[in-house]
């Protein structure tokens, strides 16, 4: 058995081209989302709409266009044409302040702004109402200096298009996902599918190993390396894209082992079904990654597709696992709120192991 | 007047010479066989021959023409058969035919006649519309040849054409051989048979990477003193 | 019930859809025998290997190995058999000594364990122990796919093919090796589609569209050949086999290297008959001889037979 595991990462490590789809896929696919993502924000076009026009508005006004991510744009001239701007797609967001801004400040503590931003491209929106947020906040923090009492600015963003913000961070947990399931189910399916086509297998079947230590014996090492491949993942959207972890990382890391499991299982189950590498290529490309881009929730919004998509998407592993890397991540939630979700997964690792032992044929054809 | 003409051939690969100084020549009409122990570097030559890679250095003629910087020429006028290059099994007889002679450009006037002509020697033309996995192994390489030859080539390689096949379609094969000679196309062949070698006009043996004999069957055995080819390939390689 | 059987198989047949691999076929191997199966590529050599290794199940009769039966006990089996399937199934990737030691590991022994059984062949490539097995030459292919095979000591060798595409001077050096281990006492089952090296074996089945067409040693399969043999020579060969074809009373004529086999419909034909015909056909330098028919001959009017029913 540790012959068999040590055999496999000889295999792993001596094909380079192996190891640039194990390693390189994650580094670069991340990096592109996080670098498509970064340059969308910079000089975006905004309008502002000031009712109060004094110093202070002045000052944010200032603040905010200093800070390289928008440039002002004056296509606005009043509060009824945001929405035909917006259509133009010549403005991304739009703040307005309140009248009397400086003076409620001073009198009430508190004045509001309006931040308006076009979320039909929501990644964009999301990031630049929490720029503006952050800038505003920052203000704040200069005001306050000398004052003895609290003060507050309210920014108060509205999503126009898209008001949910449905696929806002959205896609650091799709990437996840998809990666794991891909270089996983497609990594192991393939290794199978070799020892068929090479002709190995036959001596292996007709060696006293048991089904179980065959499979055992090729999956573990892709276990270690998904599971090596899931924490860089989570590493670059943590340092480089800036995407939170604000629940327990333990709980993350134990889920993504489970997943990583149950993409294993899966492509045990493929290969058992496939005589070559190529088709076993072709299985893992058209069966997981499609329908894993597709219907899970990571690209449309699973409550806008049509009634039986919906339904198939339950079938669908990654749209439990997005669910789950989202709560985690984003909402910071417990266990106790993705234990359905948990479940379903473990369920379905269950499934495909049993199907996999069943239908791993102890002979040839 | 030869038809591949080979000066001092060397291929290498980093270090490793895979083809040392080869010299020799192959007359039009020959049946010229290739032999050589596994790894003596026969492959590589036959490689070069074709015009699917490039020699490092010295000069190979082939049809007239240089496969250094003329090997879409070359190719044009070769014909080529391995026992692993098989036809497509999920076509006909006749699509194969037509599929391998629209690759060399030929009309479909002229696919027609040449297909018809070999069939007609091979005595399957009511064959003509079976699926090619059908057919029995044998019959699958009497077709395989006849398609390497569809475009009347200067040349035909042919890399183990009978690996693994009975031994009474395996003198067919060779007696098709004959026929193809004596139309004027040149045979060049490898085979792990040694009784085959004694049907070629001259055979040269590989060892290391070059060329250790090269003469007909019959004086290759006067000079080394031995029964037939075989004991003359165990000398050699022993030596 | 011979106790001296290593193998005994019954009616074996196995079908793939339409296609008959294998006919209903018998046989049995002696313990510690050095037993060939020979015929050419589509006889049924590897189903039937497949099945005397449990890697198949036939759809009629049945085959025990060492008195195990290969479906019902092939988990007993499998640790008693060594098998080198076609193509030297080897890790590419692997050096030699990694594949040894793998395949030593997969029945749990390691390469030292068993060293004295595969030292003679294992010898040769250790030098290139550090070699990936995908750049060694055919022989040596050969050679490390054997002593896999051999590692744990297996009771019953099967070997499918370990010579094809492998060049006359490593075809020979095997089949020494294989004379070694019948020494030691393995019983061993080899495929081959060289005719030649029928002689290597105790005993031989021809093997041909899946049916046995005769077993038995090699010299009993030779002296089975009921007709006279020839061995004609002369100077244009391929005219002299065209006119050999038309001769009254030829059988068959096949090219054999330097000469043509020539047998013939009725026994009492003088061979001066032959070179006088020949000579009227124009042919120089004819030769005839009479000749002993090697196991190729014999193969051939086998199969003539089996077409002529």
């Amino acid at each position: 058995m540790k012959g068999f595991i040590i055999k496999e990462f000889y295999h792993i490590f001596r094909d380079f081209r192996s190891m640039i789809v194990l390693f390189g896929m994650p580094v670069v696919q991340v990096l592109l989302f996080g670098f498509a993502l970064s340059t969308e924000v910079k000089n975006a076009p905004v309008a502002i709409i000031d009712h109060s026009n004094d110093q202070v508005t002045r000052a944010i006004t200032s603040k905010l266009l200093s800070s390289g991510f928008f440039i002002l744009s004056d296509e606005v001239h009043g509060e009824d044409h945001i929405e035909e701007v917006f259509r133009h797609g010549k403005v991304k967001e739009v703040i307005i302040f309140e009248s009397n801004f400086a003076s409620n400040l001073e009198k009430d503590r508190q004045a509001a702004i309006q931040v308006i931003a076009d979320a039909s491209d929501p990644n964009t929106a999301n990031l630049l109402v929490n720029y503006t947020s952050a800038i505003v906040a920052d203000y704040q923090q200069e005001y306050m200096k000398g004052l003895s009492l609290p003060v507050a600015i309210t920014t108060e963003s509205q999503m126009m298009y898209n008001p949910a913000l449905k696929s806002v961070f959205m896609f650091v947990p799709g990437v996840i996902t998809i990666l794991l399931m891909l270089i996983t189910a497609m990594m192991t399916s393939i290794s199978i599918a070799r020892e068929k086509e090479m002709g190995t297998m036959e001596i292996l079947l007709v060696s006293p190993m048991r089904p179980m230590q065959i499979i055992a014996g090729k999956v573990i090492p892709y276990v270690l390396l998904a599971f090596a491949n899931a924490v860089t993942i989570l590493l670059l959207s943590y340092f480089v894209l800036g995407m939170p972890v604000k629940g327990s990382l333990l709980l993350m890391l134990a889920e993504s082992l489970l997943f990583i499991v149950m993409a294993l299982s899966l492509g045990i189950f493929i290969s058992t079904v496939s005589k070559s590498q190529q088709m076993a290529m072709m299985l893992s490309m058209f069966a997981l990654m499609l329908p894993t881009i597709l219907l899970s929730g990571f690209i449309f919004p699973i409550e806008n597709m049509p009634l039986p998509l919906q339904l198939i998407s339950n079938i669908m592993p990654p749209r439990w696992f997005i669910i789950i890397v989202k709560s985690i991540m984003i909402k910071g939630l417990g266990f106790q709120y993705i234990w359905k979700e948990t479940l379903i997964i473990a369920g379905m690792t269950l499934f495909f192991i049993a199907l996999s032992v069943k239908k791993f044929k102890i002979r040839l054809e | 007047m030869p038809i591949i003409e080979v000066q001092n051939l060397v291929k290498k690969f980093g270090s490793f010479v895979a083809n040392d100084n080869l010299t020799f020549s192959v007359d039009a009409g020959e049946i010229y066989g290739f032999l050589g122990a596994n790894g003596a570097g026969k492959t590589t030559a036959m490689k070069i021959l074709c015009g699917l890679s490039a020699p490092t250095s010295g000069k190979v003629m082939v049809a007239g023409y240089d496969v250094s910087h003329q090997s879409e020429m070359v190719k044009k006028r070769i014909g080529y058969m391995s026992q692993r290059f098989s036809l497509f099994d999920d076509l006909s007889v006749w699509e194969n035919f037509q599929f391998f002679g629209g690759i060399y450009g030929l009309p479909s006037a002229k696919i027609k006649q040449r297909t018809s002509e070999l069939l007609g020697r091979l005595g399957l033309e009511s064959e003509k519309k079976q699926l090619l996995g059908s057919l029995p192994l044998g019959w699958k390489q009497k077709l395989a040849f006849s398609v390497a030859i569809i475009h009347e080539p200067y040349i035909v390689f042919l890399d183990e054409p009978t690996g693994g096949v009975d031994p009474i379609t395996r003198r067919q094969f060779w007696e098709i051989i004959y026929e193809t000679a004596n139309q004027g196309i040149t045979v060049f062949v490898t085979t792990h048979y040694m009784d085959e070698a004694e049907y070629c006009n001259r055979i040269s043996i590989m060892a290391d990477g070059k060329i250790v004999a090269l003469d007909t069957p019959a004086n290759l055995k006067i000079k080394y003193n031995a029964a037939n080819i075989e004991e003359v390939f165990l000398k050699i390689a022993r030596s | 019930m011979p106790t001296n059987s290593s193998i005994i198989a019954c009616n074996i047949t196995k079908r793939y859809g339409e296609k008959l691999a294998l006919d209903a076929i018998s046989f049995d191997v002696q313990k510690g025998e050095l037993f060939g199966f020979i015929g050419p590529d589509g006889a049924g050599k590897t189903s039937l290997f497949r099945i005397i290794t449990t890697l198949l199940i036939p759809d009629n009769g049945s085959i025990t190995v060492e008195g195990l039966d290969t479906v019902k006990d092939y988990v007993k089996l499998r640790k008693i058999l060594g098998y080198m399937p076609g193509k030297f199934s080897l890790y590419q990737d692997l050096t030699v000594e990694e594949n040894l030691r793998f395949f030593a590991g997969i029945f749990k022994t390691t390469p030292e364990a068993n060293y004295n059984l595969v030292k003679d062949i294992y010898s040769q490539i250790e030098p290139f122990k550090n070699r990936k097995a995908g750049k060694l030459s055919g022989g040596m292919k050969q050679k490390l796919a054997l002593s896999c095979a051999l590692i744990h000591k297996p009771e019953v060798l099967i070997l499918d093919e370990p010579t094809t595409g492998v060049d006359a001077v490593s075809r020979i050096e095997f089949w020494e090796m294989l004379a070694k281990l019948r020494a030691n006492g393995i019983t061993i089952v080899v495929s081959t589609p060289y005719m030649d090296e029928a002689s290597r074996c105790d005993r031989v089945a021809l093997i041909q569209n899946g049916s046995i067409m005769d077993i038995a040693t090699p010299e009993g399969i030779r002296s089975n050949y009921k007709r006279d043999l020839w061995a004609v020579k002369a100077y244009d060969i391929y005219r002299l086999l065209i006119d050999l074809r038309k001769f009254k009373s030829t059988w068959t004529a096949f090219p054999f290297g330097e000469n043509i086999h020539l047998s013939l419909k009725n026994e009492n034909t003088n061979p001066s008959e032959i070179v006088a015909y020949l000579q009227a056909a124009g042919h120089q330098n004819v030769q005839v001889s009479k000749i002993e028919p090697s196991v190729e001959d014999c193969f051939m009017e086998l199969m003539q037979g089996v077409k002529s029913e």
